[in-house]
């Protein structure tokens, strides 16, 4: 016979591993999404903000500032910024395509963040240059997954 | 109709950098959620956002799940002349929804 605590230990088990399955993107598929996106050029860390909570009570509306020191001129220009998560479901999270009618690089948003993970932001600049910026974030109530 | 606010300032010097904000309502689903029988439910975003300026597109957004529900985007843009700005927003299911606000150059 079974007892009613083994049932129960065996029934969250295989609820878990039933919804535990896409949870994540790998880390090839965020590396893979960056390279669709830059083409195998070199991504210099700097000249991008990434400005989010270290620490984060809701995962499912995180306050996201992103700024590119640019002067936002028709030569020097800041042309897309792109935020990426390799804790999500899904490595791309975001992408803003900007240009010298911006006057300034500076975006506002609100993300979701499933997992504590260190989020990245790239941006493209009209020489064709890659930049980026990359915030470790923890997190307490996580989004995307959960059923509530 | 979804509800969307937009923020534009009214009146600008020529020039000037004006900060546009936009709120709308959509739930963002993302698709990895099961509902409570544990079906999936199907993902229904808003999958692109253009702002236009007399016709001239400005800034643009590509949305995915990672976006919260009732997806704020907050921009410059460089005041330039008198017109309309127009905002859209389109998304899974046929979700579409257009808002303008104008703003008079000084």
């Amino acid at each position: 016979m079974i007892s009613r605590r083994a049932f129960l230990a065996a029934a969250g088990g295989a609820a878990l591993a039933a919804a535990g399955a896409p949870a994540r993107a790998t880390q090839a598929a965020v590396d893979e999404a960056v390279r669709a996106l830059t083409g195998g050029a070199e991504v210099r860390k700097g000249r991008v903000k990434l400005d989010v909570p270290p620490l984060i009570d809701n995962g499912n509306a995180v306050a996201a500032v992103v700024s590119v020191d640019s002067p936002m001129t028709e030569a020097d220009h800041v042309r897309s910024i792109h935020l990426f998560a390799p804790g999500n479901p899904l490595p791309v999270m975001l992408g803003v395509f900007l240009g010298p009618r911006a006057g300034r690089a500076r975006i506002t948003t609100r993300l979701r963040v499933a997992d504590s993970q260190t989020l990245s932001a790239i941006a493209q600049l009209s020489d064709g240059s890659f930049w980026s910026d990359s915030v470790s974030v923890v997190v307490t109530i996580a989004a995307c997954t959960e059923d509530r | 109709m979804a509800r969307a606010i937009v923020q534009v300032p009214a009146q600008a010097k020529r020039g000037e950098i004006i900060e546009i904000k936009t709120l709308i309502g959509h739930t963002m689903e993302t698709g990895f959620r099961h509902n409570d029988r544990g079906e999936l439910i199907p993902r229904d975003i808003i999958r692109l956002f253009v702002c236009t300026y007399n016709g001239v597109e400005v800034f643009r957004a590509e949305l995915h799940p990672a976006v919260s529900a009732n997806p704020l985007l907050i921009f410059p843009t460089v005041a330039t002349e008198s017109g309309t700005l127009e905002f859209r927003w389109t998304g899974d299911n046929g979700f579409s929804a257009v808002r303008s606000a104008k703003v008079e150059v000084s």
